[in-house]
């Protein structure tokens, strides 16, 4: 049997996710969904799991406030405390309240571009890369349910689009693998 | 599926479907450029260039070519760096505050607010940068090894905390507003017809499929990224501030300094982008997305925040009289500036900030499109005399009479300013022609919930 993708374009999310889920409790596991805009709720349908970019975040911003602190302690304190105006570098508990605004915005600053490129680079979205969504369409007005014939041994080609003939479907594409 | 109060008004106009936004977004950018567009661009072009000869002339003969003396060692530079500052802050307030209020009015003007921020930063960037006098030593603000030792940078320093904070800003900001515009790059990139456009823009969109997990992790990173931005904005001002709240000068040398900025700076950046939304709507024909209600909820902001400025400069009013320290008689905000040879700036301050924003507290006037606008120009007018008479007439009466002296600008510093606001429009004119203005895949996404047609029953739900 040959593997085959199938694409149901849908014109709105509310169908497409009241679809998908008629699809997974009759066993048929989707394998993505294409939308111009977040769908709200269709993670947990589809059986994603929760992002980790949060926990991203937080590693990067601890990376950064370690690294300013060791930073100011370094450069004010160790390697050349300096008299300014009276007020000595000379430990750095005593002077650490004045570099509060630098250690936040190197927290913030690592934050920051650690989780966007780790963003970038784990959506496999960076400088000079094709496009790869199946239709056009889309990131304008429909909304796309991936469906391959390899990931379903249970069901058939025919099986899938009678069962998506059932739901609001507005076209289904279908296509040989790799094609 | 979201869903919104019947009685709340829509915040998309008229019957639209999800393809119609992409074609009312792109349809600037697909089309020919107006005539009008030709006209501004080539306008604020010219007068970038004569903004780049100044600084270019400033450069190699030095700042001597102000119009600074031995009193007043500050003016219009840093002047004009706290004003675009301030301006830089609605669109980062916009986007990450309003998004973690949950304001969804905040798509139709998210987009060109943060590009409006972008740039002023930039334009905020260049004072600091000209006003060392050799450029060329700028990066000596770095905590970079040198062959002095090696001598770092001094880290109590407020002057050192903000370039630490204007450069987090806008490099947070930049990503911030281009990781929004990645999707939307993918929609130009499926959507336009001409070969070069679709080029650009598939390089423009890096990639960007739409898939389940990739939007997934869109929405984590954009709801981490407002919750690191939000902090960020109230830094930035607040560090702006302790420029002058650090210092021992009569006048600047004040606890209120930090809230009374940041308060003021998103007064003036709400009020810019009230000026160029007003011209971009029209010029667009975005009036089905930016409408009477969003103009009204931008004015409410403008109403707090001005409310919150007013009583500070009445409580920096107050508390030097009531100091009686005689040095405070000549602050910005006394009677000797009232009545001094400064009068003109106070009041033009008065008139600018308290007076003419008061008027928003009639309903009329802040649903109002045309006053809207040009009370948004007054108060830019306002906030920029807001920094001049903090700057200028703290110092003007010196300790000692004998340095009591006025300003005079010389051309070069009226070209360096007027030229950044050459520059900072025509920046803003090839990204109103070249980049969506709208954030409109997250328009599409209320679509439903807060489009027009599809609020109360005047269609089925079934229908789009």
């Amino acid at each position: 049997m040959a593997n085959k993708v199938i694409y149901a374009v849908y014109e709105d999310p509310e169908l497409l996710k009241s679809a998908a889920r008629k699809l997974v409790t009759a066993g048929v596991q989707v394998r993505d969904v294409f939308s111009p805009f977040p769908i709200h709720g269709i993670d947990p349908i589809i059986g994603l799991k929760r992002t980790r970019m949060g926990i991203v975040s937080f590693m990067f911003g601890i990376f950064g406030l370690s690294l300013a602190l060791l930073g100011t302690w370094w450069m004010a304190i160790y390697d050349w405390p300096m008299n300014i105006g009276g007020k000595p570098n000379q430990f750095f508990y005593q002077n650490v309240a004045a570099f509060v605004p630098v250690l936040f915005e190197f927290t913030v600053l690592c934050a920051a571009h650690g989780m966007a490129i780790t963003y970038l680079i784990r959506n496999k979205t960076l400088p000079g890369m094709p496009a790869r969504n199946p239709d056009p369409r889309s990131t304008n007005d429909k909304f796309i349910i991936e469906l391959r014939t390899a990931d379903n041994h249970a069901h058939t080609a025919e099986g899938i689009t009678g069962m998506l003939r059932e739901t609001d479907v507005f076209e289904i594409n279908e296509r040989q693998f790799g094609a | 599926m979201h869903q919104e109060a019947a009685i709340r008004p829509p915040l998309i106009l008229g019957h639209r479907t999800y393809g119609d936004i992409t074609t009312d977004v792109t349809a600037p950018i697909e089309n020919k450029a107006s005539r009008t567009w030709y006209v501004l661009t080539t306008l604020a072009a010219i007068i970038a260039l004569y903004g780049v000869a100044c600084i270019t002339y400033l450069i190699s003969k030095g700042i001597g070519t102000w119009g600074l003396n031995k009193t007043i060692n500050w003016a219009w530079d840093i002047t004009n760096f706290v004003w675009w500052v301030g301006i830089g802050h609605a669109g980062t307030l916009i986007s990450a505050v309003l998004l973690l209020f949950r304001q969804k009015w905040r798509m139709a003007v998210n987009r060109s607010a943060e590009a409006m921020t972008i740039f002023a930063v930039m334009m905020a960037a260049v004072f600091p940068m000209i006003h060392m006098g050799r450029i060329w030593l700028a990066y000596f603000v770095f905590p970079l090894p040198n062959q002095f030792g090696s001598l770092w940078v001094n880290f109590n320093s407020a002057l050192l905390w903000d370039v630490f904070a204007i450069s987090t800003y806008f490099s947070v900001s930049v990503v911030y507003w281009y990781i929004g515009l990645i999707p939307d790059f993918a929609t130009l990139r499926d959507h336009v017809k001409l070969k070069w456009q679709k080029t650009m823009y598939s390089v423009l969109s890096f990639g960007w499929t739409g898939n389940a997990k990739a939007w997934q992790r869109f929405e984590e990173v954009s709801l981490v990224l407002a919750g690191l931005a939000t902090p960020l904005v109230f830094s930035v001002h607040s560090v702006v501030s302790m420029d002058f709240a650090t210092s021992l000068v009569p006048g600047w040398h004040s606890t209120i300094y930090p809230p009374y900025f940041v308060a003021g700076a998103i007064f003036s950046g709400f009020a810019m982008v009230q000026t160029l939304l007003g011209i971009m709507r029209k010029a667009f024909n975005l009036e089905a997305y930016v409408t009477r209600k969003h103009v009204e909820y931008m004015n409410i902001v403008i109403i707090v925040t001005g409310g919150i400025v007013a009583v500070a400069y009445a409580t920096e009013f107050f508390m030097g009289w009531y100091s009686g320290v005689e040095y405070e008689y000549y602050t910005y905000m006394s009677v000797g500036a009232a009545t001094g040879q400064y009068w003109w700036a106070f009041w033009a301050l008065m008139l600018c900030n308290i007076l003419i924003p008061a008027t928003l507290w009639f309903k009329k006037v802040r649903t109002s499109f045309f006053w809207s606008w040009v009370i948004s120009i007054f108060i830019n007018v306002g906030m920029w005399f807001e920094r001049f008479d903090i700057i200028v007439l703290c110092l003007h009466r010196d300790y000692m009479p004998s340095g009591w002296t006025m300003f005079y600008p010389s051309w070069v510093d009226v070209g360096t300013f007027v030229g950044t606001i050459g520059i900072f429009f025509t920046l803003y004119l090839l990204f109103a022609r070249y980049f969506p203005v709208l954030a409109l895949n997250e328009l599409k996404s209320i679509l439903k919930s807060s489009g027009e047609s599809y609020k109360g029953d005047v269609l089925p739900k079934s229908q789009h």
